[in-house]
């Protein structure tokens, strides 16, 4: 049987780990590829690398990151971030990115999605959702696609968005709730089935892992075919091999 | 001694990985090229056939870079390991883009995953992708060193059904049992991605490096 995935994600900015990586066995804990290295050894999945370069004129250093940690990490890598051109997505592929993650740039051109799944198959693209709950509580539940961090609706209902991406050729969502991201209180459950019921591929749960448990809920829950977390992982709290014991241990199919 | 190992670029995807994880397994003295020249192909020692992408595009790509011969030519006389499409292009026809001629080396056809296949109630999802378990169906020198069903990293939406079931080398269950490796005298091609597979992949391509027929 297909094993559920554990992906920790990475957020880099001008070449360097940020959100305070804290390893003790780590000479540099800034470093991408010793981190990568490390998440490896401890069997991880995949790794995402989020590029949060606020600066065009550095947008390079992710490049090279990848190409670093590809000459020596061999399990898959996905890198989102400023993924806005056929160019970029090129680019990143051919610095040894397994996957890219695009997502604001889809919301303002859906047919790019279309474009670079059609010009590098389907199994490289990944369609980062950001969704956020609009429905008050005595509404049925709905939530829709942010922007800008969370701060401005695009206007799209989010299983609707989740949907036509599918139709457009992404070969995998990955879904963070805005309204669990940095809370720790575990992931949106309710938002994660819906979207995952909806499409016919992979669904990424995203945003609100603070414990152990929560990777449980997001796959028997949620139903979720991977989980991604980063602060559970970078502060040691667990290891992805610890993670992969608890959900082992609780009938969950990973591979250990 | 020192060996020339080729992984044939047409085009079709990142070669990058599969170069580096081959280059991280070879020996310090190894060569390894990437390259679409028939003539490099033609004198490596062994050669790697990674891919990714439509079944029309690999074959279009192919053609294109008239590698039709050289892959034909090596497949059938020194060690020689498919990736992926490097697999499926191998075979007789595939289902994909509305029916694909292949080059038609192993015959058998390639097959897209039923649309409602599910396990133990669960709807599965396509691409089928993740790690799954791969279980030896013989014997064979790629395997050494790695466990019966080990998991390795898979991402496809078709998969082989070869005509000659004495080449299945590996089978993988994902609502259906599919062929996920096969060998013959000097081809071992595989579904999965052992460069994208972490220590058990790296192990078969170190297997494969040292392969002596």
């Amino acid at each position: 049987m297909l094993a559920k995935r554990i992906i920790p994600c990475l957020d880099v900015d001008n070449g360097r780990v940020v959100k305070g990586v804290k390893f003790v066995d780590i000479r540099d804990a800034g470093d991408p590829v010793e981190v990568a290295r490390r998440y490896d050894r401890e069997g991880a999945d995949e790794i995402t690398f989020l590029d949060i370069t606020a600066s065009s004129d550095n947008r390079e250093t992710i490049v090279h990151v990848v190409e670093q940690v590809a000459s020596e990490v061999f399990i898959p890598l996905t890198v989102g971030g400023g993924i806005r051109t056929v160019d970029d997505v090129r680019r990143m592929l051919n610095a040894g990115a397994d996957k890219v993650g695009i997502n604001t740039a889809a919301v303002f051109n859906p047919e790019f999605v279309k474009e670079a799944a059609e010009r590098f198959g389907s199994q490289c693209i990944v369609v980062a959702i950001d969704a956020k709950r609009v429905s008050d509580d005595d509404e049925p539940l709905r939530w829709e696609v942010f922007t800008h961090g969370g701060r401005k609706s695009a206007g799209l209902d989010a299983i609707e968005w989740a949907k036509k991406m599918a139709d457009y050729g992404a070969g995998e969502i990955l879904l963070t709730s805005m309204d669990r991201d940095g809370t720790k209180i575990g992931f949106d459950l309710k938002l994660t089935r819906a979207i995952s019921r909806a499409v016919p591929i992979p669904v990424i749960a995203s945003g609100g892992v603070g414990n152990l448990d929560h990777l449980v809920a997001g796959v028997q829950e949620g139903e979720a075919d991977a989980v991604l977390a980063a602060s559970i992982f970078h502060f040691a709290q667990y290891s992805v091999g610890e993670a992969k014991q608890y959900m082992a241990d609780r009938g969950i199919e990973v591979r250990l | 001694m020192a060996q020339t190992i080729a992984v044939i670029d047409y085009g079709m995807g990142n070669l990058r990985s599969v170069a580096k994880a081959v280059e991280h397994v070879a020996a310090v003295a190894d060569r390894v090229l990437v390259t679409d020249d028939p003539g490099q192909i033609l004198s490596a020692d062994r050669v790697v056939f990674p891919g990714q992408g439509a079944a029309r595009d690999c074959m279009a790509a192919i053609s294109d870079h008239h590698l039709n011969q050289a892959i034909l030519d090596a497949a059938k006389h020194k060690p020689f390991l498919g990736i992926c499409m490097g697999l499926q292009v191998l075979m007789a026809f595939s289902e994909e883009n509305g029916g694909t001629e292949l080059l038609q080396l192993l015959p058998g056809t390639v097959r897209h995953f039923d649309r409602d296949i599910a396990d133990s109630g669960e709807r599965l999802k396509i691409p089928h992708m993740g790690w799954n378990r791969v279980h030896h169906a013989a014997d064979h020198p790629l395997w050494r060193d790695i466990q019966q069903d080990s998991r390795f990293y898979f991402v496809h939406s078709y998969f082989v059904a070869p005509q000659n079931r004495e080449i299945i080398a590996a089978t993988t269950d994902y609502g259906t049992t599919f062929t996920s490796a096969v060998a013959t005298e000097n081809l071992f091609a595989v579904q999965f991605h052992p460069e994208k597979s972490a220590r058990d992949g790296l192990t078969l391509l170190r297997n494969f490096v040292q392969w002596n027929l």
